[in-house]
């Protein structure tokens, strides 16, 4: 059992607060995903974890064992470092069997464990060879193969996939998650990529200037983001923002000409706000693009059309600010073009203009629109 | 990259191209010809003098000077060798190199490592004091060691003047070092630590074999500065003469084969070690080496 707890972890660097009061859980076996901008405080969080840089203040568990101020060596773990950090004085193979040689492991086990993990990452050709003269590519599978050599109940990772190709990086992902799933490891990811941690993630923990804003599971933070930042980092395109002014005792949101009924849960909570601004963040695929009028649709301009293939992009001037909008590639438009916008209201995360926090709906009417 | 084929094609191009080509050839030829000046700068004395060593005693004597060995002749060598006090001083001077050249090793290396990977209070003082050192003149440390020496019942001795030397190349052993760790990853000290080393057991077993190049360059460098010091050696040996001191002792009583036999002779050592460790001291100036 290995569940790991960061409890009211802080870090400073001078004045600079690298890790704000965090506090974190991963289950046994769990896939954690640290995501956020650099600067975050994601690898400063997780080099806490591994015993690489020791918290100013909070405490740190794995397992149930108290591990604030332990070396790296004794916190049972394992690790994927940024730049890899292959020993190049090193042939693969010693590189891969390090860590169970340092445990003094028997030479037997050495050899098999060395051999199943270069297996799983299909280098077995490699273990003669010195690093030096490996691609990128091989040098990453190098670095997670002696990773899992020693197969320890914690795997951290430190963007291990961020010095990669493109291509590359894609295969990848796919190959780790489903190596990944077979060791029974508790693992945490650090990424700055949020596809990365979208696909990846059991639970995605959304950073920010030192704080974990949000921490869920990836369709939730996608779907339902706490904060205009993690709907503002996650996702591509990112979630759209309108500025609306609540009317109607909470019963409607005005946008420019434009009144949209606000969803019985929310009429209550946007109360407050009745004669005030709040933002409505919406994802650019939920909107829905007419080519004519309809009384429920906000009418816009387009102005720039980008087919992507798999969808058309519209990027729409409404007010003083600029919305993405996804539509189906065989919908016709062309910049200059008059459209109508439909808004699902259940898709619209409505937010605090002033603290950049979500709305939360009032219980008692989603449970009585769930019960109807 | 003019090329015979490219060249029928340059008078096609348009006249701003061809001034743009020229103006490069020009260029690059300046800097070319500067640099064969340089190098035949350093070069000319160093082939004389190994022309002369390997003349013949008449032919040294001779002038004008030949520029090539011919008749080819070790007979100014043997001489040069056999001359009273050479090979004993030859030994000294060995000795006193190996022991600078192990000491100044052996306390760079942590001293390097520090300064490359710690920040410790006083690092800057540190380095500043260690630098400083080198601002003194060598006059001024040999003059009062000579004294302490004389009063410790240390003169005269291939010891104290390892130390001297030691002392004097510690300066620059410790930030050769200390380049050389920088070169090293942090993040692989990190993994040794994490894949269950202790500090020291990734100093050794990653850190110290990845520098070990570097370090044995700085080696080197430390035994051709002792073999080539010649002032301290003239002052703190009486009897115990390095090389360098016995090559001067007797200057003014010998002749030009001498002379030209034990300039060679000087030579040979550093020229070697040069080429070996020219990459480090590469480094060290800021360079990007390969």
């Amino acid at each position: 059992m290995a569940r790991i707890v960061v409890e009211n972890a802080v870090k400073r660097f001078g004045d600079f607060m690298a890790v704000n009061d965090v506090s974190l859980t991963v289950d046994d076996q769990e896939f954690v995903v640290l995501l956020g901008p650099s600067g975050c405080g994601k690898t400063t969080l997780l080099r806490a974890i591994a015993g690489l840089g020791i918290v100013d203040s909070g405490r740190i568990l794995i397992g149930s064992r108290d591990v604030t101020y332990l070396p790296p060596r004794d916190r049972a773990i394992s690790m994927v470092f940024q730049s890899y950090a292959i020993f190049p004085h090193m042939k693969v193979f010693d590189n891969i069997a390090f860590g169970l040689k340092m445990q003094k492991a028997p030479k037997s086990l050495i050899k098999e464990r060395v051999q199943r993990a270069a297996e799983l990452l299909h280098i077995e050709n490699l273990l003669e060879r010195y690093p030096g003269q490996m691609s990128g590519g091989q040098r990453q599978r190098v670095a997670v193969a002696r990773a899992i050599a020693v197969e320890a109940q914690v795997l951290l990772m430190d963007e291990p996939l961020s010095n990669l190709d493109a291509l590359l990086r894609l295969e990848m992902r796919a190959e780790l998650k489903s190596l990944l799933a077979t060791l029974n490891a508790t693992t945490i990811y650090v990424t700055h990529d949020q596809i990365e941690a979208m696909s990846m993630g059991d639970r995605i923990a959304v950073m920010n200037s030192g704080r974990i804003l949000q921490y869920d599971h990836p369709t939730r933070v996608y779907d339902q983001p706490l904060e205009q930042f993690v709907g503002g980092f996650i996702g591509n395109p990112p979630m759209n923002f309108l500025q609306a002014r609540v009317v109607e005792n909470g019963a409607a949101a005005q946008i420019g000409d434009f009144r949209l009924s606000v969803p019985p849960e929310m009429v209550v909570p946007l109360r407050s706000y009745d004669g005030a601004e709040v933002l409505l963040g919406i994802r650019a695929e939920n909107m829905e693009a007419l080519s004519q009028p309809a009384s429920d649709a906000l009418q816009v301009s387009v102005k720039v059309v980008e087919p992507l293939g798999s969808q058309n992009l519209l990027t729409i001037p409404v007010g003083t600010e600029l919305i993405k909008v996804a539509t189906h590639p065989d919908f016709e438009s062309a910049p200059g073009q008059d459209l109508w916008i439909r808004f699902p209201a259940r898709k619209i995360r409505w937010m605090d203009r002033k603290t950049g926090r979500a709305i939360s709906p009032s219980v008692e009417a989603m449970q009585a629109a769930l019960a109807s | 990259m003019a090329t015979l084929s490219t060249r029928p094609r340059l008078a096609e191009l348009p006249p701003e191209q061809r001034r743009a080509i020229w103006g490069r050839r020009i260029r690059r030829g300046t800097v070319y010809a500067l640099a064969t000046l340089i190098a035949l700068w350093i070069l000319a004395p160093i082939w004389l003098v190994a022309t002369m060593a390997f003349s013949t005693p008449g032919d040294v004597r001779s002038y004008p000077k030949q520029f090539a060995p011919v008749p080819f002749s070790t007979e100014t060598m043997e001489f040069f060798i056999e001359a009273e006090g050479i090979v004993d001083s030859t030994l000294n001077s060995i000795a006193v190199a190996i022991i600078t050249m192990v000491l100044a090793t052996v306390i760079a290396t942590p001293a390097g490592y520090a300064i490359s990977r710690y920040l410790f209070v006083g690092r800057d003082a540190v380095r500043l004091g260690i630098l400083s050192v080198r601002a003194f003149p060598i006059v001024i440390l040999a003059v009062p060691l000579a004294i302490i020496f004389i009063d410790l019942g240390m003169y005269d001795s291939i010891y104290s003047l390892a130390l001297l030397h030691t002392a004097l190349v510690l300066p620059t052993s410790v930030l050769v070092i200390a380049s050389v760790f920088a070169t090293v990853s942090y993040e692989l000290e990190e993994a040794a630590k994490v894949f269950g080393c202790t500090p020291a057991e990734a100093f050794f077993r990653v850190v110290l074999p990845l520098a070990l190049p570097g370090i044995a360059a700085s080696g080197i460098f430390a035994f051709v500065t002792s073999w080539n010091e010649v002032f301290a050696a003239v002052l703190l040996t009486l009897t115990n003469r390095t090389l360098p001191a016995q090559i001067l002792f007797s200057l003014d009583k010998s002749g030009d084969p001498f002379k030209f036999a034990g300039a060679f002779f000087m030579l040979v050592p550093s020229m070697i070690f040069i080429f070996f460790i020219r990459r480090y001291l590469f480094n060290m100036w800021g360079q990007v080496s390969k």
